[in-house]
């Protein structure tokens, strides 16, 4: 079971700003996890997909970063939280190239690709959660 | 205030060393600053050095086939130098293609294959002139 192992710290995503912050706390907390170089670097960018969707689709929202353990390993869980339209077919929004306009359609697909654990929480009206987590190996 | 990436002139080939995180917005301006920058000076190659680049996200992977396109229509040719191995890793997991960009290890290669695209567009030229010669006489 993955439980929290530290404090949880959080930035509100309101311009692309706060893309770019979110990518750095991932990277200190990835660095601290003792993630190897190439999974912080697949996190950091899993991580600038998933908040820049927060921004772009769900009109901004709040992103959350904390250390975990399944009482094997450490890992790094981000998630990210809006209250805005929500996605109305998830099996779509996770199909590579798709994309509702603005984007190469590989924000959720490929962030799901670069994680280990991935969850969509979502609802048309309610708007929308993404958790994903990166294991040290 | 949106950060800019400075570009630097050398011979006939536009430098551009990126340093920092970029924003989304700093990715723009850059695009619409070499399209200046590429009409104002004719020149016929520009290289994009990342080794400094610690993520490329869908954004950024964009931004590059973008000033590539778009470096193409005023007759120049893109290279990006310096990918971290981390960071082509996760390229390829994320999926994305860098469409009609070059890549090369350091600038040295970059620089080299510029020449020999260029080398190889000027020989098409000569060819077609002297087909159309042969076809009016």
């Amino acid at each position: 079971m993955t439980t929290a192992s530290g404090p949880v710290e959080e930035i509100a995503i309101g311009n692309d700003g706060d893309v770019v912050r979110v990518r750095q706390l991932a990277r200190t907390y990835a660095t601290k996890a003792k993630l190897s170089l190439v999974d912080q670097t697949k996190l950091v960018t899993a991580t600038s997909e998933l908040a820049r969707n927060t921004l772009v689709y769900g009109g901004g929202g709040v992103a959350t970063v904390e250390m975990v353990t399944d009482g094997r390993r450490n890992g790094v869980r981000a998630s990210f939280h809006d209250e805005g339209p929500g996605i109305p077919d998830t099996t779509l929004a996770l199909a590579d190239g798709w994309s509702s306009g603005k984007g190469l359609g590989l924000g959720l697909s490929g962030a799901k690709r670069l994680v280990d654990d991935f969850e969509l929480d979502t609802e048309v009206g309610r708007g929308t959660r993404v958790t994903v987590v990166k294991w040290s190996r | 205030m949106t950060e800019r990436v400075p570009i630097l002139s050398i011979g006939d080939v536009l430098l551009v060393s990126i340093q920092i995180d970029l924003q989304d917005q700093s990715a723009i301006a850059l695009q619409e600053d070499l399209a200046d920058k590429i009409s104002t000076t004719g020149a016929t190659g520009v290289v994009i050095d990342i080794t400094a680049v610690e993520i490329v996200d869908s954004f950024i992977g964009r931004m590059f086939a973008t000033i590539a396109s778009i470096s193409r229509l005023f007759d120049a040719d893109t290279v990006v130098v310096g990918m971290r191995p981390a960071v082509a890793i996760t390229l390829v997991e994320l999926g994305l293609s860098l469409g009609e960009v070059h890549t090369a290890l350091d600038l040295e290669r970059g620089m080299k294959i510029l020449h020999a695209v260029r080398g190889r567009r000027e020989g098409l030229r000569h060819d077609g002139q002297a087909g159309s010669a042969v076809a009016g006489a």
